[in-house]
């Protein structure tokens, strides 16, 4: 189904790291000179101009002490400063809700990469009842509105296990992400199955086939995952802004979020010190992803979802 | 399954067969389980029984009477019009959102897949808006579309009035832009993967043929990505369904009068705010009936073209 382009990444045909399958220097140079490959380059760079420039602005905006948004403003040349993020430290613990931010995300990963392993490899590698109808799930799961159960997850989360203001309460509806199983089953499955016939006929058990043998082959699967992962809760808004009311257990988006509805009003330059609060909350994700973003490429990602 | 075993004795054969050839599976499997029935299967369960019953909240521990009421919260979940307007909006969103989200990304995707120079760049470019939190990009877009912010400032004596995000007319419209900026970068990875199964042979007959660029990207391109294009369709279909954080922050609370309200935020105001858990979970499920609606008549449409 999906498994024909599901490969590791190393030996993704379209990322760029992977020049020895250019075409030949010919269709190089064709490629350079058509009316067709001029239009298609401005126009791809226009479009990347314009997917970047709210992040230049937001970034020039941070540092600005008094908001000025005529189009010279873009280009401040003077009266840089950082007393946004001082006013934004103060009316929002920063370090805190990072803290908060991190445990959140952290806790999802972790329980993500333990029992998602552990269900894509059984997904893949062991037959035993039910498999398929499980691997169904999978599948239904990634398209369920998460949203549509919030009432009762509050219910239950908040009312019946009483786990408000806590961070077991914010990471549980999100503990194991579907798509991560996904992406580990597509992983174990390229593996040969020889390799774990004769781990088998050597009489390893399949934990320890797993841990030593199927585990470090698929060491960039789990990057990938862990990416994927750290989206989610990272980003995450309404969870975890309906289940803390205390500001000191509030990741970053939501005390960000509760400032800008409630606070900003009264502060000296809101836009400034929303946007300073934008940068830091920008800042994790946007560097971890351009940092690995040859792991976040189509063949990674994109068979995963395809489904 | 079992046959392909030879099997070991009585015993061992009879756990096979009932368990297959692997039983351990079941303990890996067992905590994604447990989890998908916890956080899936039981909510949606219970919700459809919260919205058949007359359901709120109590302190913990207090036992209450919880009478069945048939289908009354849908009936008052139908007669709000704070409601009808939110799905109408929704639907609005929709009709902008898809096709601009699918249109653009396959566009950014073929183009993106052709290009040799600076990719890496042009991929992060595209994708930077995805990976980052919604709730900070809404701090930037609030200071662009701000009354007297940028884009109004560029476009001088052509801002309209009242601006973006407080204008009855435009307040959805431009939350739906939003959304597909923000979203696009995800869509565009979707096509890339289809795009690298298209077979090289298909262009290069269409070239032979004399096909323009436009043509092979018509003839070739559009039918070979087509199950990508339906998946798209319905993964910005859910996204839209669930939108929130967008009208919650961009538009102060689904501003002006309503016009930019969702149903997510509804469900909220109702069941969270004003207490009303048993109506909120009936727009739940009311939305998810929408939401297979409008799943379908892409499905009929995306079929039929």
């Amino acid at each position: 189904m999906t498994d024909i382009d599901a490969r590791p990444h190393e030996a993704a045909p379209t990322t760029p790291t992977a020049p020895v399958r250019r075409p030949a220097a010919p269709a190089r140079r064709r490629d350079r000179v058509t009316v067709a490959g001029v239009v298609r380059a401005l126009v791809l760079f226009a479009g990347a101009l314009l997917f970047l420039f709210p992040f230049y602005y937001m970034f020039i905006g941070s540092l600005q002490a008094e908001p000025d948004t005529s189009p010279a403003g873009a280009i401040p040349t003077r009266g840089l400063t950082l007393q946004n993020y001082r006013e934004i430290n103060d009316a929002v613990d920063l370090v805190g809700s990072l803290i908060n931010s991190g445990i959140f995300t952290g806790g999802v990963i972790l329980s993500t990469v333990v029992f998602g392993v552990l269900a894509g490899y059984a997904l893949a590698r062991l037959h035993f009842r039910g498999r398929g109808a499980l691997f169904g799930l999978v599948l239904l799961v990634q398209v369920v509105p998460f949203h549509l159960l919030l009432i009762p997850l509050y219910v239950l989360v908040v009312r019946s296990y009483g786990l408000a203001d806590s961070y077991l309460g914010m990471i549980l509806p999100f503990a194991i992400n579907s798509t991560a199983v996904f992406v580990f089953r597509q992983f174990f499955l390229q593996l040969p199955e020889e390799l774990f016939a004769s781990a088998r006929v050597d009489g390893a058990g399949e934990v320890r086939i797993l841990w030593s043998i199927a585990l470090p082959l698929v060491r960039p699967a789990l990057l990938t995952a862990v990416l994927l992962t750290f989206i989610g809760p990272w980003n995450e808004f309404l969870w975890p802004f309906l289940i803390t009311k205390r500001a000191d257990m509030q990741p970053l988006a939501v005390s960000l979020a509760n400032y800008i509805s409630n606070v900003a009003a009264r502060a000296a330059n809101p836009f400034g010190a929303v946007l300073a609060g934008a940068c830091v909350l920008a800042a994790p994700a946007v560097a971890l992803f351009v940092a690995f973003q040859r792991h976040f490429t189509s063949t990674n990602i994109g068979s995963s979802l395809k489904g | 399954m079992s046959l392909r075993r030879p099997p070991y004795g009585g015993a061992r054969h009879r756990v096979t067969a009932v368990l297959g050839r692997h039983p351990v599976g079941i303990p890996l499997v067992a905590p994604y389980v447990v989890f998908l029935a916890a956080v899936f299967a039981y909510p949606f369960g219970f919700a459809v029984w919260i919205s058949f019953h007359d359901y709120f909240f109590t302190a913990p521990g207090a036992v209450v009477e919880r009478p069945f009421v048939g289908f009354d919260n849908y009936v008052a979940v139908l007669n709000d019009p704070a409601v009808r307007q939110a799905f109408g909006n929704i639907l609005v969103f929709l009709l902008i959102n898809v096709p601009l989200t699918t249109l653009l990304a396959l566009v950014l995707a073929t183009a993106l897949n052709g290009a040799i120079r600076a990719r890496t760049f042009l991929r992060v470019a595209y994708y930077v808006p995805y990976v980052t939190a919604s709730v900070a990009v809404v701090g930037v877009w609030l200071f662009l579309f701000n009354s007297d912010g940028l884009v109004n400032r560029v476009l001088g004596p052509l801002a309209p009035d009242p601006s973006w995000l407080i204008n009855e007319r435009l307040a959805m419209p431009t939350v739906a832009v939003y959304v597909a900026w923000k979203q696009l970068g995800f869509y565009i990875l979707l096509y890339l993967a289809a795009l690298q199964n298209v077979p090289k042979e298909l262009y290069e007959s269409a070239a032979v043929d004399g096909a323009s660029r436009w043509q092979s990207f018509r003839k070739v391109t559009v039918p070979a990505v087509r199950p990508a294009t339906a998946l798209v369709v319905i993964l910005s279909t859910i996204t839209g369904a669930n939108l929130f954080t967008e009208p919650y922050l961009l538009t102060g609370g689904g501003g002006p009068n309503g016009a930019s309200a969702s149903p997510v935020l509804l469900m909220y105001r109702r069941g969270i705010e004003q207490g009303q858990p048993d109506v909120a979970a009936a727009i739940g499920l009311v939305l998810v009936v929408f939401v297979v609606a409008v799943s379908l008549m892409n499905r009929r449409l995306l079929e039929r073209s």
